[in-house]
């Protein structure tokens, strides 16, 4: 009897052979010893020995073949063993017609042996998306894309790197033809040529002399003596397409480079200003210039920058970041922990045709001046507004400047941090020992002017690389401590010696 | 110096007849393909002038009444049965004299009958269906004529005139044997299948137009998901131990591809369905319960690749629309290479595809705008019934001559109705 209900249960555990189970269920039957019974009884007991003798379960082989006869249409799973058991409902074929191979009933869900993604296929599914994309531009994008040629201004400093690889990798995400003109102070270096030769694009890499001073006002000042250099050399090679300015720092949106396609000689775009401290008041927007009585006072939580319109579309006036309640909190040098504000009108808002810049004056409009003529003299060029006699012929882009594509940031380390070489820790460090005090000196480098300030300075622990007197630290090897000190007013001078 | 000039002149003709022609086409690629399917290029056919319909006025009992009871039935997807009754009500092909009538249109709701959650309930309809062509029949001599042969039914259920909605009982019933000679215009087409005659027309599934265009998106945003889906793969109410809904196909799609990031499938309900399908390479459309779907129509409107997994099945208007070359097929056992097919097919194809679906003749033909537009589905019905124009000598019985045996059927659908 035992044995009887275990060789049911065998029976009905063999998922795959489902059609088995129907003739033994029926012969299967309570506890009365029938012939029927005994047979099954013998029979069970010859498998099990079979079985012991060959290894395997010989019984699931003998039903498969004796039974396999009267499978249902409905398909059985041969690939997977995950397959939940099925009651057999067998199928019903449509009564009159020609056979069809579609079948009413249960079927088996299919399941293949590794149910995961192939990369191989993931790979080709992503050229397929590159194509189709490829087209869907070619038809409904730009029809004409002119080569996008972006200027930007830097010089060899701890966040460079930081910086500079985030303009490269938006650049190189450009669907467009891309020229990069990236104007270095102080002379091309090594450092920055292997930095940007790795993005593959066409570059231009010039040199500027002049070292990038540590106030924020002059630096501001080189940047726009180096933008108009970089303009010079779009004279100069006859570029031609549109020239925007990505100053490193910055960030931009793929889509701004879809916008500027539309410009035709001068275009605005708006600029939005992340210039925070930690979580104080929001900059309000402000109209400068404006002629129509066009409000738009709500208090944005992002400063922006950028032209302004009437409801007809028409530039108007500019918006722009009102500095005053800052200015006392701002950051003067490079370095300092306070916000750093932007100027009234950012160069990086601004697109030109660089057909402006060309030397013939027979297709240019009559309201461009020429490079030379402007910059003279060490003025200070605020924004590219300067080379236009009139500028109220600026187009404003991205909806008339209610689309924010871009954003403007300044932060940098102090300006005599250190950094290793190219971030290449070379050769590789033998033992690294916490010092107890930075390689430098906590004071600030000292500047021009001595205005009281209250300064900030993070006394940090940085890894060392081991000199010729190793053998003396090993001793010292402390937990990394992580210190704030906040002066007070007066700018403290304390040397310390260090562990030297 | 007349001669140059004639020369000229002939020369000048000459250009402006190839330009128009357009036998010069310089630009690189066309943006759309013209779609011609086996009975030639007939989407924009005009059937105006080339049949006559005659609507048989039956009592409101049939069809307003029903609407009034439930206005429901104006928005799911077997809608198409009520506009095409108010279509051809102000059509130019209806006519008031039946003698000059190509085609009679019996207008009964049969699929107006709703559940508490909008699914229609089929038990009434082949009574219904009996009653109105009872009616006809006796106050008309025009079924008699013919006993049917030349009216039409629209019929949009799950398995079309057989009237019910689970398959085997579908298939047990088989087609109201009334509806034997008439033509049946149904959204339902499987070949082989007892359901489908073999002159149907097969008419996409209703789906509301103005929604739909009110989700439109810039073309120019990215396609940027590669395979997308929204539906159940598992029906627990009705099948919970699985491989009954959907012959088993939707459960493997779901098992085999659930981790898949190509694949974006699951059984939400998003807000964003319609542009989610417009940023989209290849929509799936399984079956279901029944072989056919709305999401084809939606596929076909927001120019995302139908994939069809439906073993046999005969998608709308066939001998119009080149399906095969729209449309991508994997038999339901090649679920579970899904992904490899879908990837092997060459990118020169797949753009021709989309080329296909961006065509706007294709658009139109799926939908049902009220009011109707040229080349719409309505038109496409037409059409079709103008192409089985002229009637078939045969058709028209000699007196005494009897075909359908009015008392053939299951007991309880005699029961009046």
């Amino acid at each position: 009897m035992k044995q009887l209900t275990a060789l049911q249960q065998q029976n009905r555990r063999s998922n795959s052979f489902r059609n088995g189970s129907s003739p033994l269920d029926s012969t299967v039957d309570g506890a009365i010893k029938s012939p029927a019974t005994i047979f099954w009884l013998v029979i069970h007991g010859l498998c099990c020995l079979i079985s012991l003798v060959l290894g395997f379960r010989f019984s699931r082989l003998v039903f498969f073949l004796f039974f396999s006869t009267s499978s249902s249409p409905s398909t059985t799973t041969i690939y997977s063993p995950i397959q939940t058991t099925l009651p057999s409902v067998p199928g019903r074929v449509p009564v009159e017609r020609n056979m069809s191979r579609v079948v009413v009933g249960r079927h088996g869900i299919l399941i293949r042996p590794w149910p995961h993604p192939d990369p191989v296929e993931v790979m080709k599914a992503h050229k397929i998306i590159q194509r189709v994309q490829l087209e869907q531009r070619s038809e409904y994008g730009v029809k004409s894309p002119r080569t996008v040629i972006a200027i930007t201004p830097t010089y060899v400093r701890t966040f460079q790197t930081l910086h500079l690889t985030g303009v490269m990798h938006s650049l190189m995400n450009v669907h467009y033809d891309l020229v990069w003109i990236v104007v270095e102070a102080g002379g091309v270096t090594n450092e920055t040529a292997s930095l940007i030769r790795k993005s593959g694009l066409r570059i231009i890499h010039v040199g500027f002399d002049g070292k990038m001073p540590v106030l924020w006002e002059d630096r501001h000042k080189l940047e726009s003596k180096m933008r108009l250099h970089g303009l010079r050399v779009v004279k100069e090679q006859r570029l031609d397409g549109i020239v925007m300015f990505a100053d490193d720092s910055n960030m931009h949106s793929l889509e701004l480079f879809d916008e500027i396609q539309n410009v035709r000689w001068v275009g605005a775009v708006s600029v939005g200003i992340l210039a925070h401290s930690g979580g104080s008041e929001d900059g309000e927007l402000q109209m400068v210039g404006g002629e129509d009585s066009e409000k738009d006072e709500k208090k944005s939580q992002v400063p922006v920058q950028g032209p302004a319109c009437n409801s007809s579309d028409h530039l108007v006036g500019w918006h722009t970041f009102n500095t005053q309640p800052f200015l006392e909190r701002s950051a003067r040098y490079i370095g300092d922990r306070a916000i750093v504000l932007p100027r009234k009108l950012e160069w990086a808002g601004f697109v030109l045709n660089s057909r402006l810049l060309w030397e013939e004056r027979l297709n240019k409009p009559v309201w461009v001046k020429e490079i030379e003529e402007v910059g003279t003299d060490g003025e200070d060029v605020e924004s590219p507004l300067s080379l236009l006699k009139d500028t109220s012929v600026v187009e404003p882009l991205g909806s008339c400047g209610r689309k924010i594509m871009l954003w403007w940031l300044r932060v940098e380390a102090r300006a005599d941090s250190k950094f290793p070489v190219r971030w290449i820790i070379d050769p590789p460090l033998d033992i690294t020992v916490p010092a107890k005090r930075t390689p430098w000196p906590d004071a600030p480098p000292e500047l021009p002017s001595s205005s009281v300030e209250k300064v900030i300075i993070t006394q940090e622990n940085t890894e060392k690389r081991a000199t010729k007197s190793g053998p003396r630290r090993k001793r010292s090897s402390r937990k990394r401590k992580h210190t704030t000190k906040v002066l007070d007013e007066h700018i403290t001078s304390t040397k310390h010696s260090g562990d030297n | 110096m007349r001669n140059r000039r004639w020369v000229l002149a002939v020369f000048l003709l000459f250009i402006e007849f190839c330009l128009r022609i357009e036998a010069f086409k310089f630009h690189r690629t066309q943006q759309t393909e013209r779609i011609s399917g086996s009975a030639g290029d007939v989407l924009e056919d005009d059937p105006f002038g080339r049949l006559k319909v005659f609507v048989y006025e039956l009592p409101s009992k049939y069809n307003k009444k029903i609407l009034q009871k439930d206005p429901r039935c104006l928005n799911h997807m077997f809608a198409a049965e009520i506009y095409m009754h108010r279509f051809l009500l102000s059509s130019p092909v209806r006519t008031l004299n039946p003698e000059e009538a190509d085609w009679f249109y019996t207008p009964v709701y049969t699929t107006c009958d709703l559940t508490p959650n909008g699914l229609p309930l089929p038990f009434k309809s082949p009574r219904m269906m009996r009653s109105a062509i009872q009616l006809i029949s006796s106050n008309w001599p025009y079924w008699n004529r013919t006993e049917g042969a030349d009216h039409f039914f629209i019929t949009p259920h799950d398995f079309g005139a057989c009237f019910h909605y689970l398959e085997e009982k579908a298939i047990e019933r088989g087609i109201l044997h009334l509806l034997q000679r008439a033509t049946l215009v149904q959204t339902f087409g499987q070949r082989n299948h007892v359901c489908l005659k073999d002159d149907s027309i097969i008419i996409p599934p209703y789906a509301p137009p103005q929604k739909m265009q009110a989700h439109l998106i810039p073309p120019s945003t990215p396609r940027s998901i590669f395979v997308y889906f929204r539906g159940l793969f598992y029906d627990v109410g009705n099948d919970p131990e699985g491989g009954y809904y959907a012959r088993g196909a939707r459960a493997s799609v779901w098992e085999n591809f659930k981790d898949n990031p190509l694949f974006d499938i699951s059984t939400e309900h998003p807000t964003t369905y319609y542009e989610d399908m417009q940023r989209a390479v290849f929509c799936l459309c399984p079956l279901g319960w029944a072989p056919w779907s709305p999401r084809l129509v939606e596929a076909v409107i927001f120019g995302c690749i139908p994939v069809i997994i439906a073993d046999d099945i005969v998608l709308p208007f066939a001998d119009a629309i080149p399906w095969e070359e729209i449309g991508v097929f994997v038999a339901e056992k090649d679920v579970p290479k899904l992904d490899t097919i879908l990837t092997s097919i060459p990118i020169d194809e797949i753009l021709r595809k989309q080329r296909l679906l961006a065509n706007p003749s294709m658009k139109q033909a799926m939908l049902f705008p009220q009011p109707a537009q040229p080349r719409d589905a309505f038109h496409q019905i037409l059409n079709g019934l103008a192409r089985k124009l002229p009637h078939d000598k045969r058709v028209y019985l000699k007196s005494g001559d009897k075909f359908l045996n009015w008392t053939a059927g299951p007991v309880a659908d005699l029961k009046p109705w």
